[in-house]
C-alpha cells in the first residue's frame, strides 16, 4: 500500500524502542521497526503473554521507552515531558479497553465526554455543532444506544456489550486521529463482535480516524486493512525469575 | 468554546456517593471528633469566662498573708480556706487609707447544710459586682436589716426549698453534716438573690456582727459549757468583730492600684496579702493550663484518629479502584490529576465531617445550656467559632487533605506502574 498524501504523516513509527517494566520480575520489550500509515485499520495478533499490553502502553505513551524512537503523528513522545504525553494522548488517542472501560460512579453521558475535559481540541471539535452532550448522544445513537433511555441508568448497570459500545463512544467523541482498543470484542459473543467492530470503523472512517485494535484472535482479520503479528514487529522477553 | 467544568471535584464527589456508607461513617467519625476537641475548646473558654465573670469591679482583695490564688479561690470562690484572719485593726487602717473608695469585709467559716455563711455588711450587695459589672439583684426580700437575718443566694434557695420568712440553723465549720450547730440563734431568711452563675448562688449571707454573736460564747472552736449567752441577750452585746476572713476593696483611681498593693503587702503589725483579682486569674489559668493543654492534646489525637480512620478507608477502597485510575490515565489524566482527585476526595470528607462536627456541637450546646448551667454554674455562651477556633478548623481541613495525599501518592506510583493494564 502507498502513502496516501504527502501531507499525511505516518500514524506510529517506532524504531530501536526499548522497554523494561521496573522490578525483578521485569518483562521487557524491543520494537526494532514499525511503521503505521494512516488511514488504516490494524489488527495486531498476539498470544497472551506476547507484550501486547506493553506495546499498548508504549503506543499511548503510558510508560516511555529507555531508548529509540517512537513518533506519533510526527510528534517524538519520547520528547516530550510526562505532562506533554499525558496531553497528547488526551488530544490523539481514543482508547477502548478489554472490559470495566467505564467509571462506575459516572453516569452514561459523563463517561462518555471524560476525555473532553482532559482535551481542548476535541472539546472544540465536540461542540461545533451544538453542545458536546449533543454530540455525545450522536455518537451513542450510532453505536446502537438509546441515549435517553439510558439517560438515568449508571454505568455500573449496563451490560458488557453495552458497556464496550459506551467506551467506543468516549474513544471516538471529538475525533482523535488514532483509536486503540485492547481486545475490546473479547467479552461479546461472535455476532456481536462484528457488530461491534462495523460500528466502531464507521464512526472512525466517518471521523478519519486511524485504528489498532489488539486481539489474540486471528479470525477478526477479515475486517482489517491489515493483520500483523506482534512477535514479528517485536521481541519479549521475560526475566529469569518469572 | 465551552468553559470546561472542573473535573477534579466532580468526580470526587461522584466517587463518594458512589461509596456513600462508608464516606459518611468517615465522616461521622470526624465529626464527633471535631465536636470532641471544639467542645474541649468551648468548656475551656466558658470555664474561664465563668472564672472571669465571677469578680468584676473589684480592684485588690485583702486577706492574710498566702499565696494570691489561695486568697482568690477562699475569698471569691469559696474553694479551700483561710491560712489566718485579718484583724479588725488592719481592716480599719485599710479602710481609713485616703485611695480607698469603699471596702467590704468578708467573714467565713461556717456553713449550712453544705452552703457556706459569709459574714459581711449591706454594702456587699451593692459593692460585689459579676459579669462585666452586673450587681447582685434580690429575686424576693432585702438585705437583712435585724442581726439575725440571712439572705440567700439562688442554689441555696432550691436546694432547700426556702423562702423568705423560714428559719435557719448555721453549724459551725464546713462539712455538709455538722455536729456542732448554732442551734441557740438561729436566723430568719430575710431575702433571695437572683441567679447569677457565681459562687453566691451558694452562699448564705449574714452581717458581720452576727458572725460575731453566734461566736460569742465559743472559745476554740466549741462552745463553752455553762457560758451560753441567749440570742436576746448577745443583741445587748458589744458586737464589734475582731477579725475578718478577707476584703473586698474599691478604689478611688485605679492608678493607685499598685501604690496600695506595696503599702498592704508591707504593712507592718500583720503579714497581709493583697492581689488583683485579674492577676490572681491570670496566675490560677498558668496553674491549670497544663490540664487544659492534657484534654487539648487528648482531643487532638482523637482528630488524627478519625482522620487515620480516613486514609484507611480510602486506601483499602484504591485496590478496587486501579481501573478507575487506569481508566482515567488513558483519556489523558495526568498522575497529578489522580493524586488531585484523591488528596480532593479526602479533602471532601474532612470537610464535611468538620461541617457536621461543627453543627452537631451547636445543636448539643444549646440542648445541654440549661441543665450545665444549673448543674455546675457554668454559663457556655452559643456565639460564633472564635478566631482560633476557625484556625483550628482550618488546620484540620488542611490536614485532612494532606492526610489524603498518603492514599493518593499510593494511587500514584500503582497507576504509574499499572501502564495499560487493567487490573480489576
Amino acid at each position: 500500500m502507498q502513502r496516501a498524501t504527502k501531507t499525511t504523516p505516518d500514524v506510529v513509527r517506532m524504531s530501536g524502542v526499548r522497554f523494561r517494566w521496573p522490578g525483578a520480575r521485569g518483562f521487557s520489550l524491543s520494537i526494532e521497526d514499525f511503521v503505521l500509515p494512516a488511514h488504516q485499520r490494524v489488527l495486531l495478533v498476539g498470544p497472551s503473554g506476547a507484550g501486547k499490553s506493553t506495546f499498548l502502553s508504549l503506543l499511548c505513551g503510558i510508560v516511555t521507552p529507555s531508548a529509540g524512537r517512537l513518533e506519533v503523528l510526527g510528534t517524538d513522545l519520547t520528547r516530550l515531558s510526562n505532562t506533554a504525553r499525558d496531553y497528547f494522548r488526551a488530544e490523539h488517542f481514543g482508547i477502548i479497553f478489554q472490559m470495566f472501560n467505564l467509571l462506575p460512579y459516572g453516569s452514561i453521558l459523563d463517561n462518555v465526554m471524560l476525555p473532553l475535559s482532559f482535551a481542548r481540541d476535541r472539546r472544540e471539535r465536540a461542540s461545533r455543532n451544538g453542545p458536546a452532550e449533543d454530540e455525545a448522544r450522536r455518537l451513542l445513537q450510532s453505536l446502537g444506544l438509546d441515549a435517553a433511555e439510558l439517560a438515568g441508568l449508571s454505568a455500573a448497570n449496563l451490560s458488557v456489550g453495552q458497556q464496550q459500545r459506551v467506551a467506543a463512544a468516549r474513544a471516538l467523541i471529538g475525533g482523535p486521529e488514532l483509536i486503540v482498543a485492547d481486545e475490546p470484542t473479547s467479552a461479546l459473543d461472535r455476532d456481536r463482535q462484528l457488530a461491534f467492530l462495523d460500528l466502531l470503523f464507521a464512526e472512525a472512517e466517518a471521523a478519519g480516524a486511524s485504528v489498532i485494535l489488539v486481539s489474540h484472535e486471528e479470525q477478526l482479520g477479515t475486517r482489517f486493512d491489515r493483520v500483523l503479528r506482534l512477535d514479528e514487529i517485536a521481541v519479549s522477553e521475560r526475566s529469569a525469575a518469572a | 468554546m465551552i468553559v470546561p467544568r472542573p473535573i477534579i471535584p466532580r468526580l470526587a464527589l461522584q466517587s463518594l456517593r458512589n461509596r456513600a456508607l462508608t464516606a459518611s461513617l468517615t465522616v461521622l467519625a470526624i465529626a464527633f471528633s471535631v465536636m470532641l476537641l471544639l467542645g474541649v475548646e468551648k468548656v475551656r473558654t466558658g470555664a474561664r469566662q465563668s472564672f472571669a465573670d465571677t469578680i468584676s469591679g473589684t480592684d485588690l482583695i485583702v486577706g492574710a498573708r498566702s499565696g494570691s490564688i489561695q486568697l482568690l479561690l477562699y475569698s471569691v470562690f469559696r474553694i479551700g480556706n483561710a491560712t489566718n484572719n485579718v484583724t479588725w485593726k488592719s481592716y480599719e487602717d485599710i479602710a481609713k487609707r485616703p485611695e480607698v473608695a469603699w471596702i467590704v469585709p468578708l467573714s467565713l467559716g461556717d456553713s449550712h447544710h453544705g452552703f457556706r455563711v459569709l459574714g459581711t455588711t449591706a454594702d456587699y450587695f451593692e459593692r460585689y459586682k459579676y459579669r462585666h459589672g452586673q450587681t447582685l439583684t434580690f429575686a424576693s426580700g432585702g438585705p437583712f436589716k435585724d442581726l439575725f437575718d440571712a439572705v440567700i443566694g439562688a442554689d441555696v434557695a432550691k436546694a432547700l426549698g426556702y423562702e423568705v420568712g423560714d428559719p435557719i440553723v448555721v453549724a459551725h465549720g464546713l462539712g455538709s453534716v455538722s455536729f456542732i450547730e448554732h442551734a441557740d440563734k438561729p436566723f430568719r431568711v430575710s431575702g433571695i438573690l437572683a441567679k447569677t452563675g457565681t459562687p453566691v448562688d451558694r452562699t448564705v449571707h449574714v452581717s458581720l456582727e452576727a458572725i460575731e454573736a453566734i461566736h460569742v460564747d465559743w472559745q476554740g472552736g466549741m462552745p463553752v459549757p455553762g457560758e451560753s449567752v441567749s440570742a436576746d441577750a448577745v443583741r445587748q452585746m458589744d458586737l464589734k468583730p475582731k477579725a475578718i476572713t478577707a476584703a473586698l476593696v474599691g478604689l478611688k483611681s485605679k492608678l493607685a492600684t499598685f501604690k496600695l498593693q506595696r503599702a498592704i503587702n508591707e504593712y507592718a503589725e500583720e503579714p497581709l496579702s493583697a492581689i488583683m483579682p485579674g492577676a490572681a486569674l491570670q496566675e490560677l489559668w498558668g496553674l491549670v493550663g497544663t490540664a487544659e493543654t492534657a484534654l487539648s492534646v487528648v482531643s487532638a489525637m482523637v482528630v488524627a484518629t478519625a482522620l487515620l480512620g480516613m486514609v484507611t478507608m480510602i486506601l483499602t477502597t484504591l485496590n478496587e479502584r486501579r481501573r478507575e485510575m487506569a481508566i482515567l490515565r488513558s483519556v489523558g489524566a495526568r498522575p497529578g490529576t489522580i493524586l488531585g482527585l484523591l488528596a480532593t476526595e479526602a479533602g471532601l470528607l474532612t470537610l464535611a465531617g468538620v461541617a457536621l462536627g461543627v453543627v452537631l456541637l451547636y445543636a448539643t450546646l444549646a440542648l445541654l445550656r440549661p441543665w450545665v448551667d444549673a448543674t455546675y454554674g457554668l454559663n457556655l455562651d452559643i456565639d460564633a467559632p472564635t478566631q482560633r477556633e476557625w484556625l483550628m478548623l482550618a488546620s484540620i481541613v488542611a490536614a485532612g487533605f494532606l492526610a489524603g495525599l498518603l492514599p493518593a501518592m499510593r494511587a500514584y506510583r500503582l497507576s504509574l506502574a499499572d501502564g495499560m493494564t487493567v487490573r480489576t
